[in-house]
Formats: structure tokens, sequence, C-alpha cells
């Protein structure tokens, strides 16, 4: 709501919009006259940093559920009517989404595992629908949000805050890309053994005939190879994180225009059609994206050959 | 943007979306496309097993129809042999009988021909008998020269 309220600056209002609800335990003495630990919602970005590790993003939680869910019905509701005849209508998408995804994991993951496929279908379809939370107007959400704290909770409309892309948030994106991390360590180490597994992190890239200068690479590949591992949920999640997080801010600074005079603000507007129509692809890509890179992580940790 | 329990909440979250995914959704999704994959591929197969007994019912047909115009062709072929024989044959027994005929004929002719010289004959024996007797003017006995006049009318 640029422009609504004259105290409201540029940069209150692009913090108004990058501060999470946030529930959580706010540790005594952050307020005025409070003395102990009350679990509480923050009344502002402060209070929020102060709840530290034991906090929510109610916000953020809320719609990477709801959403998760409009998936899961959506596509039980079809595997419910599912017909082995001809298929029509919704069922036809459901199943061109499904084949999609079959054909990735087919081509990707040469091994034979119940759960990769689902887990792909999962990542695409409910990532593509966080991400498409970007493309409904900035100021929307947020402002029916400040409306129904203020009615219904009795909140002061300015404290509300409220994000809706939960992409946008990196506990969202790494809680993801940890649970791919999870999976990468338990498949290597059932596939290749924990032996194997060491000796993954051990024996490459460096490696030697003679076990003494091979005992000596130990350290230097661990080193090396313990990175590379790391590396893949670390990047997973901040790849998304980081292409919606800036997508977000750029649709922000785009409706900062609407308060800075007509002009600005019709050259705002254009801005942010086009910006909209380059965000759909950058928010189906980085769905998709996010879904190969799972596959190939899990394919690599499946591989027990020693080809790399 | 801090780092708290909304990554376990996500953890958490994705682990139970992915396992209703894939025992709600996928399972019976993958199945059903897999059991229609197999009926089309069941459904051409029969189309093709169908398509080839196709062919060879046509393929049989035909030759039933060679066949049986083969066929139709010999009996057409032995009805005329038959017809041109059944038609000598009459012919040669037409043949016969006008013979057997004409000789019947021819004979009676004949016999007829006997007959009518032995009438006259007979007549001529009386006639002559008739004359003498008049010539005579006295009877002439019959009996007695009836042997003679045998004699006379067998040398006429």
């Amino acid at each position: 709501m640029a422009g609504e309220s004259e105290t409201l600056t540029a940069g209150s209002y692009i913090d108004h919009h990058l501060t999470n609800l946030t529930f959580g335990q706010l540790p005594a003495g952050t307020r005025p006259g409070q003395d102990q630990a009350v679990w509480t919602l923050a009344q502002n970005g402060h209070e929020a940093s102060q709840m530290g590790f034991m906090a929510i993003h109610v916000d953020m939680m809320g719609w990477s559920l709801l959403l998760g869910l409009i998936f899961f019905v959506m596509f039980r509701k079809v595997a419910k009517n599912m017909t082995s005849d001809t298929p029509s209508g919704f069922q036809n998408f459901v199943e061109m989404v499904v084949d999609f995804v079959q054909d990735n994991v087919k081509g990707m993951f040469p091994y034979k595992n119940p759960l990769i496929a689902p887990m792909a279908l999962t990542i695409l379809v409910w990532v593509f629908l966080m991400n498409f939370m970007d493309l409904i107007a900035v100021d929307l959400l947020p402002a029916a949000a400040a409306v129904v704290g203020e009615h219904v909770f009795g909140m002061d409309p300015h404290h509300v805050y409220f994000k809706v892309v939960p992409s946008t948030d990196p506990n969202i994106t790494l809680g993801m890309a940890f649970d791919v991390f999870l999976l990468i360590l338990f498949f290597s180490i059932r596939e290749k053994g924990f032996g194997g597994f060491v000796g993954e992190l051990t024996k490459h890239p460096f490696s030697h005939k003679n076990p003494v200068v091979q005992t000596l690479f130990i350290p230097i590949n661990f080193v090396l190879e313990f990175v590379n591992l790391i590396a893949k949920p670390v990047s997973l999640g901040l790849r998304l994180f980081g292409n919606m997080y800036a997508g977000e801010m750029i649709f922000i600074l785009i409706a900062l225009m609407y308060s800075a005079g007509p002009a600005l603000g019709i050259f705002g507007g254009g801005l942010q059609i086009v910006w909209a129509l380059f965000h759909i692809l950058i928010i189906s890509l980085q769905a998709f994206i996010f879904m190969v890179l799972t596959i190939v992580y899990m394919a690599q940790s499946f591989e027990t050959g020693e080809s790399h | 943007m801090s780092f708290n329990l909304t990554f376990i909440g996500q953890m958490i979250a994705f682990a139970v979306f992915v396992w209703l995914t894939m025992r709600y959704v996928w399972t019976p999704i993958t199945k059903a496309m897999e059991d229609r994959q197999k009926k089309i591929a069941d459904g051409l197969s029969a189309a093709d097993r169908a398509n080839r007994d196709l062919e060879l019912a046509q393929e049989k047909a035909s030759q039933e129809l060679r066949e049986a115009k083969q066929k139709a062709a010999e009996i057409i072929e032995q009805a005329n042999k038959r017809s041109a024989r059944l038609i000598d044959e009459a012919k040669e027994n037409a043949r016969e009988e006008g013979e057997r005929i004409l000789v019947q004929a021819r004979g009676e002719i004949e016999r007829e021909q006997n007959r009518a010289k032995e009438a006259l004959r007979a007549e001529l024996a009386s006639l002559v008998v008739i004359g003498a007797e008049k010539i005579l003017e006295t009877s002439v006995d019959a009996k007695a020269h009836s042997e003679m006049l045998d004699k006379l009318s067998a040398q006429l």
C-alpha cells in the first residue's frame, strides 16, 4: 500500500514486505514491562529476530501447507477417479504432468526406487505453486491480511506482516533441500555401505597406489568431497530462494513506482507486465530445476560404480 | 529472515506430502496409465490379428472361388461332351432304325410282289383252264389235271 500512509517511506514499505508473520517465544525483557518469555506474534522485525530459532513463520508455513494441500487434493481427486479408458478434462493435464515427471526420472535415474518419481512430482507441482504466488499482486494478499488482522484479531494493521511466496523464505527452500540431503545420505549408505560411502568421501579425487601416500591424501580428499556433499543441499535450497527472493524484490520495487507520480506509475505498470511475463518462465524453470537436481542427486547416491 | 522452526516445519511437511503423493497419487495414476498402455497394446495386437485373419479369409475365399469356377468349367465341358455323345448316339440310332425300316419295307415289297405274282399266276392258270374247257367243250376233270396245271403255273 505504497502512498496510502504518509508515514510510510519506501524503506519501511520494503521492510514491511520482507518481514514474516512470526509466531515464537519472545525472550524476557524484549517488550517494556515483560518479565518472562512468552509465546506470541512478533510485532516487528526486531522482535522477530529476538525470537531466534524458537519461532515459526506462520504466513510461510501456512501458504506452504495450503499450496501443498491444493496440490494433493487436486491430484488425489484425479487419482481417485482415474480411468484407464479415454481420459478427459483435468485428468489429461494431470497425466501430462505425471508423464513429464516420469520421463525425466526415467532419463536421469536408471535405478528402481518407488520414492523418487512421486517426490519429483511433489517438488515440481508444489514448488511451482509456491513460486506462482509471486505472480499475485504484491500488495493484494498482505492488504487483505491486514484487514483480517485488524478486524478479526484486533491487531494494528501496520503490524500485520504477511509474506505470501513460501519459496522466498530460505527456511522453506532449505527445509526441502535438507530432506533431499538426508535422502542422499540414506541412499548412499544403503547402496554403497557405510565403508563405501566413507571411501567415496576420502578416496577421491586424489588417489595413489602407495598406501602411505593414499593415507596422506585422505584429509585433503575429505575436505574437498565434504564441501562437495554439503554444497548439494545448500545450493539446491539457496538457488530457489535466491531466484524467488530477487523476483519478489523486483515486484516490490516496481510497486514502489506507483507512489512516485503518474508518469513513473505508468512506466511501472509496463515494467510490471514485462517482469511478470518473464517471471512466468522463471517460476516454472526454478521448479523444474529443483526437481531435476533432486533426481540427479538421488541418482548419484545410488551410483555404486567408481566413475568420478 | 531468520533461521527458525519454519525449517523443521517444512522438512516435516515435505516428507508428509511426498509420502502422501507416493501412496495416494502416484501409484493409482501410474497404474491406470500402465493399464491403459496395456489396453492399447492389446487392442493394437488384436487389430493386427483381425487383419491377418481377414487376409487369410479373403485368400481362402478367392481360392474357393477359383476352384468353384474351375469345377463349373469342368462340369460344363463334361456336359457338352455328353450332349455331343448323346446327339451322335441318337443320329446313329436313327440311321440304324432307318436302315432297318428300309430293309423291312424292301422285304415287304418283295413279299407283296411275290404274292401278286402268285395271285396272277393262279388267275392265269384258272383262265387257261377255263379257256381250255371252252375249247374242248368238255368238262375236264379238275382233279386229274390239277397236277399238270400246277406244273404249268409254276413255269409261268
